[in-house]
């Protein structure tokens, strides 16, 4: 393999990226906002949210990816492969995200939420205040755990044409006719990726993973 | 849009087909990935460290590595070493080595945390080796790990969609398919949705009736 080739793979595994980290700065918080209409049991969004949830979570990102990128032209919306890419990545881990910030909600202790109200505050209040500081420190080892599972997912944009890491490794075997390395250099650009989030869950889970157990 | 998802419906054969393809894949990829990944579990768990260590190596490096890579080095690097298989074949074999890797993590998670009780009780009545981990241990081990399984179950389902780029005829294929043959993308990946979301909630609903059970017993 040339060093050519190499740099190719560099190329897509940063498209990998760019293109995970887009769908988790929008996912994280979008799904925050689901959980919360959920919680909140906001009448007829929270029905709306449940089947949003339990749909987006047993569909394919392939198939929601070929979904919206062929799709949105026959209703008038021409977006291109990158923005449906991070699209259907962003629709995919909110509906996944939803569920970890879900958990710590249903879990987090009522008595303080009663304490919070009974000394005056405004329910915002009380979410910016009291709920959210904790619950983003119990929420975050399992956010952090959603965006593996995202990158490892990733590859599925290469069928509307984007040429991340994997689609590139498919090219450049396709050129050489030798197929293996490098197959072998993207599995082990991913196991770095991977390894980082892992890393970083390790890292949050300590710092953060005891307050959020006593909470 | 009426007209699309009539033309959908005209083809539902074939979407049949690839629906039987997406569940027989992975109906039988997890068959054989919790038969194989009960053995990974007895080798992670064992005692002499090498073994363990390997077996953890194992699970390591297929947890990290995402499906259709894997798919693809079974796909086209396989065959560089001699080994042929069909697409269909390569689908399930990248399938089983993937969730076996998976399976014996969760399986190994719940037996770590069996109560050594149990087990204790089980020797003092004789049994022993493999006596003891198929009849005392496992069942215990799958009433427990069975939510875990069914969300790997979901997963399968959902990864067989990657095997749609290497031509595997199954649900997200032949939706793609219809919808280049007749260019009716909505109509036809809705379809393909809606018919994962069914099966998806077909597992759920086991799911659920396996922890009745497992509450139950208890």
């Amino acid at each position: 393999m040339t060093a050519a080739a190499f740099m190719t793979l560099l190329q897509g595994a940063g498209v990998t990226l760019a293109v995970s980290f887009a769908g988790i700065l929008l996912g994280v918080p979008i799904g925050l906002g689901i959980a919360l209409v959920r919680w909140g049991e906001v009448p007829v969004l929270r029905r709306v949210a449940a089947v949003y949830v339990s749909l987006i979570r047993s569909t394919p990102l392939v198939t929601l990816c070929l979904l919206i990128f062929f799709a949105s032209p026959s209703i008038g919306i021409d977006i291109g492969p990158v923005s449906a890419a991070v699209l259907a990545m962003t629709l995919n881990t909110s509906a996944f995200n939803s569920e970890v910030w879900r958990g710590g909600l249903v879990s987090f202790p009522k008595d303080q939420l009663e304490a919070a109200r009974s000394f005056g505050m405004r329910p915002s209040g009380a979410f910016r205040r009291i709920v959210f500081p904790q619950l983003w420190r119990s929420a975050l080892p399992g956010l952090v755990n959603e965006m593996t599972l995202l990158i490892k997912g990733s590859p599925a944009i290469a069928v509307v044409g984007i040429v991340e890491v994997t689609r590139a490794a498919v090219r450049i075997g396709a050129t050489t006719y030798e197929p293996l390395p490098p197959f072998l250099v993207a599995t082990v650009l991913y196991i770095a990726l991977v390894f980082g989030f892992v890393c970083l869950q390790r890292v949050s889970e300590r710092t953060y993973g005891r307050a959020g157990a006593s909470a | 849009m009426i007209r699309e998802f009539a033309i959908v419906w005209a083809n539902s054969g074939q979407l049949l087909n690839g629906l039987l393809n997406t569940a027989g894949l992975a109906v039988l990829g997890m068959i054989l990935s919790v038969l194989l990944g009960s053995l990974l579990a007895v080798l992670l768990m064992a005692r002499s460290r090498p073994v363990s260590l390997s077996a953890q190596a194992f699970v390591d490096l297929f947890r990290c590595v995402p499906f259709l890579l894997l798919a693809y080095l079974v796909y086209f690097g396989l065959p560089s070493l001699g080994l042929n298989f069909d697409n269909w074949t390569s689908g399930l074999v990248a399938i089983v080595f993937y969730n076996t890797a998976y399976m014996a993590e969760i399986l190994r998670g719940v037996w770590r945390g069996l109560p050594r009780d149990g087990i204790e009780a089980a020797t003092a009545f004789g049994f022993q080796g493999w006596r003891l981990f198929l009849r005392i241990i496992l069942p215990q081990v799958f009433l427990i790990a069975a939510p875990m399984m069914g969300n790997q179950m979901i997963q399968i389902i959902k990864d067989t969609a990657f095997l749609s780029i290497i031509a595997v005829p199954e649900l997200t294929h032949v939706a793609s398919g219809i919808q280049s043959q007749y260019y009716v993308p909505f109509a036809a990946f809705l379809a393909a949705v809606l018919l994962y979301w069914m099966i998806c909630s077909l597992v759920e609903a086991g799911v659920f009736a396996v922890e009745r059970l497992a509450r139950e017993r208890r």
